[in-house]
């Protein structure tokens, strides 16, 4: 651990000797955290490793077993999220937290609306705030439109214009950049810099590492709870970091095997939902990994919807193996052996208050269901048999899913899905929001199954994931497909130009 | 504060997208629907029955619908925090028993009004701190307070009865007198309920009850006190259905240890067919207000055209599910239209 050598200013909030336990489950173990005014101040560590419950101490959310947090260098209480606001800290989590049925402006403005006489709201104000807010930002949102319905993009950004309402003297942004594509990052890390130039501290999470190199000052890095370190940014390597965090060298990030593609196993032609996406065509062979990349709205995982048949298509057609799919029927598509690992694997994914077993098991409920009835035992087995495979780590398989972290989770998704044994599986976003280590994981995993014949379709918004896991590089942009590069030829100029609709197709 | 804008912020004027309006509209629409219904259904019966809206049909129907609007627009306000009462009915009896009790006993009508107010206040905050601080699904546990309310009240009044004659005649006559058609009482329920609107609307609070309904999990993050907010929405409720309860004594004069019984599905019903959604966060109590005026119309509207009565529980339900439906196919005509306004924003 390093002290700042120069005399800056003192902390605006620092955290003394934090532990917090959860039942048996020790999250935080004396953790110390400084943070300074006009800095940008990185906190890594894998999923698991106790970020949540630090932020969620800082938030006021937690209330710490021991230590104690310092504003200011006074000891102070958080008595709830209202009284950390109060102090001027400003929490954007890594799930966006809107109310769907609220418009924008009343989300930015919960709880600290500008007031008429009497106590009343003043709309007005309200709007016009919004609407400067939202210029400050360089987007277009109406203020007056419901949250429902946004996008996770724009959801961030209300998030962020949320922070920014305040007088936020610390901003703490867990994840941030994970759903954002490079330019809304790009805009993003100029409101942060234009709050550092203003004075106020930001606790930074990502799991982009060259974001941290790119923005932060320091860096503190958490493994299993504990500090491991707190440090300069200058001087460190990315290797360095990722030792720090996980303890021993990782292995290689982007493990693609050569594989021969076989014969197609999804072909889709001509596909079009009215005012979604028009004419997509496709095709996806056996052993190939398929990129499917653009920028966030492109139209990426509404194509996929459709190809597995949660939303209608308008016109076109879907076939496996040559068979041609039913519109708008997940089952058959499912019979067919198409799998469909979701975006958003919190709303779509899972299950959230389901055991993880049953989570699981819930694919195939058609060969462990015997005689109307489940077979626990069989469903038991086939759970474990996954979950083992993946890596999943957990205390007990009957525990819910919503106690795992974030990566273990995607690989309950992903393990709910493999259990069906598909010949192709469509995978989006599959390591937002995971740290390196999971990431690594889930490529090798994506690798293999490719090597076992299974025809991949991987929407990601990460473009070195593209990049290094894809045979083949479809690019989307305003609902159409603008190129299909090989993997010789893909480079994140091509992609990016086709991306924004700079090239022809 | 002052950051400034990070440069090459492309400063535009936001434009009321043609999907904002769609959905302004349709959301106004919803009440306007009942409105439509409601209307319709005045217009056909009285060009099928030309006594049908006399000034005395007028009053009968204002006065029945007043204590169903009243209860439901407490109603609406639990409901929007994603909960439900299912206590208002014996709530409203106990509370008419207390206020008749009062009033035979030769006491003063407005301190028989306040008694039963408190009265629904009391059971309200009961219903509130169970809910709010027991963590238990609001379903459950004001079916037990249902229970427990009308088990007081029977244990309490017995076979006793408050008959009419019994009470001052000043108290009855407000409970039928009005201005020119429209009663007293509805003027009652008119002011309650422009109020609650406007608490709505235009408070804090009022908004938070929406924020939480919407997503409880957020409303904690945003620092809004949760369960504050339920306990002040159940104890409204509450003192709404008490207040129905002293308006039910003036208007009916009869009160015994079964009134109100069943009357918490109507109002539920009155509630939803008025565009409250039942999983919170949407609708507006001038909706369920509507929807009360519907619900209680077609009681009248029915005898009127010559119809017998045994069919009204079956249209009321008919209107429950079509109203749920109508809802449904706006969420999702309204998703699209959100959807389609993000895919061209890329």
């Amino acid at each position: 651990m390093t002290d700042r050598s120069d005399t800056g200013p003192a902390p605006v909030l620092a955290l003394k000797g934090i532990s917090k336990s959860f039942g048996a489950v020790r999250a935080l173990r004396d953790v110390s955290l400084e943070l300074f005014p006009g800095e940008v101040h990185a906190l890594a560590g894998e999923n698991g490793a106790g970020k949540s419950t630090l932020i969620k101490t800082l938030a006021g959310v937690h209330r710490p077993d021991s230590g104690e947090v310092l504003l200011d260098g006074v000891p102070t209480v958080f008595h709830g999220p209202a009284d950390a606001r109060d102090a001027g800290i400003a929490v954007i989590y890594q799930e966006p937290t809107l109310f769907p049925d609220l418009s924008i402006a009343e989300n930015i403005f919960m709880g600290r609306r500008p007031r008429r006489a009497l106590g009343r709201i003043d709309h007005k104000a309200t709007h016009t705030a919004t609407l400067a807010l939202m210029r400050r930002l360089g987007v277009e949102l109406d203020p007056d439109r419901p949250a429902r319905g946004l996008s996770i993009a724009d959801q961030q950004i209300v998030e962020i214009a949320k922070a920014l309402s305040f007088d936020a003297r610390v901003l703490i942004m867990d994840e941030p950049t994970a759903a954002l594509t490079g330019s809304e990052v790009a805009r993003l890390f100029g409101v942060v810099r234009a709050l550092r130039e203003q004075g106020s501290a930001v606790l930074f999470i990502s799991h982009r590492l060259e974001e941290i190199f790119q923005i932060c000052r320091r860096v503190t890095t958490l493994r299993d709870g504990a500090r491991i370190s707190s440090e300069p940014v200058d001087g460190m390597t990315e290797d360095d970091l990722v030792r720090r965090m996980v303890g021993r060298d990782l292995e290689e990030l982007y493990p693609k095997q050569e594989v021969e593609p076989g014969e197609v196993a999804l072909s889709v032609r001509r596909l079009t939902r009215e005012g979604v996406f028009t004419d997509v065509s496709f095709d996806v062979r056996r052993g190939e990994i398929v990129g499917l990349a653009g920028l966030v709205g492109a139209g990426r995982t509404e194509v996929a919807r459709a190809v597995f048949g949660v939303d209608r298509w308008d016109a076109g057609e879907v076939a496996v193996d040559g068979r041609p799919l039913t519109n708008g029927a997940p089952s058959t598509a499912m019979s067919a052996g198409l799998a469909l690992v979701p975006e958003d694997r919190r709303a779509q994914g899972l299950v959230m208050d389901m055991s993880i077993e049953r989570n699981i098991g819930l694919t195939g409920l058609r060969t462990t269901v015997k005689g109307g009835l489940v077979d626990r035992g069989a469903e038991r087995s086939r759970s474990l048999d996954w979950a083992v495979k993946l890596q999943v780590k957990y205390a007990r398989l009957a525990d819910t899913v919503n106690t795992l972290s974030g990566g273990n989770q995607q690989k309950v998704v992903l393990a709910k899905w493999l259990a069906t044994g598909p010949k192709v599986l469509i995978v989006d976003e599959p390591t937002r929001g995971i740290d390196v280590c999971t990431k690594a994981e889930v490529h090798r995993l994506l690798s293999r199954l490719a090597a076992d014949g299974v025809a991949v379709l991987m929407i990601s918004s990460d473009l070195p994931e593209i990049l290094g896991m894809a045979d083949r590089v479809l690019v989307m942009h305003e609902g159409r497909l603008t190129a299909e590069i090989p993997r010789s030829e893909a480079t994140e100029e091509t992609v990016m130009a086709a991306a924004t609709g700079r090239a022809a197709a | 504060m002052t950051v400034t804008a990070p440069e090459n912020t492309p400063v535009a004027e936001v434009p009321r997208s043609s999907g904002t309006r769609l959905v302004d509209r349709v959301f106004k629409m919803r009440e306007l629907a009942i409105l439509v219904v409601f209307l319709a259904m005045i217009v056909v019966t009285r060009l099928g029955n030309s006594e049908f809206l006399t000034e005395q049909g007028i009053k009968d129907l204002l006065l029945n619908a007043t204590i169903l609007v009243l209860v439901a627009v407490g109603q609406s306000m639990v409901v929007i925090t994603r909960n439900v009462d299912l206590s208002v009915g014996s709530t409203l009896g106990i509370s008419a028993f207390a206020a008749g009790s009062h009033l035979q006993g030769g006491g003063n009508a407005v301190v028989a009004v306040l008694l039963a107010v408190l009265t629904g206040i009391g059971f309200g905050l009961l219903n509130g701190l169970l809910v709010s601080l027991g963590q238990v699904p609001a379903l459950v546990v004001t079916l037990g307070t249902l229970y427990i309310i009308r088990g007081i009240d029977s244990i309490w009044v017995g076979s006793r009865q408050i008959v009419a004659s019994g009470l001052p005649d000043g108290f009855i006559d407000f409970g039928s007198g009005g201005i020119l058609a429209v009663p007293y009482l509805a003027l009652i329920a008119l002011v309650v309920l422009v109020a609650t609107a406007y608490y709505l609307k235009h408070f804090g609070s009022g908004r938070e009850l929406y924020a939480l309904g919407s997503n409880p999990e957020a409303a904690r993050l945003a620092g809004i006190p949760v369960r504050k907010r339920i306990l002040v929405a159940y104890t409204f409720c509450g003192a709404l259905a008490g207040l129905a309860g002293a308006l039910y004594l003036a208007r009916f004069g009869n009160v015994d240890s079964g009134t109100g019984t069943g009357y918490e599905l109507t109002v539920v019903s009155a509630v939803v067919v008025g565009g409250v959604v039942f999983t919170g966060g949407s609708g507006s109590v001038y909706g369920a207000a509507l929807g009360a005026l519907l619900l209680t119309s077609i009681n009248s509207v029915l005898p009127a055209l010559g119809v017998s009565s045994v069919w009204v529980l079956a249209i009321n339900g008919v209107l429950l599910i079509l109203a749920i439906a109508v809802d449904r196919v706006v969420a999702l005509r309204v998703a699209t239209a959100l959807k389609k306004r993000n895919a061209r924003h890329g």
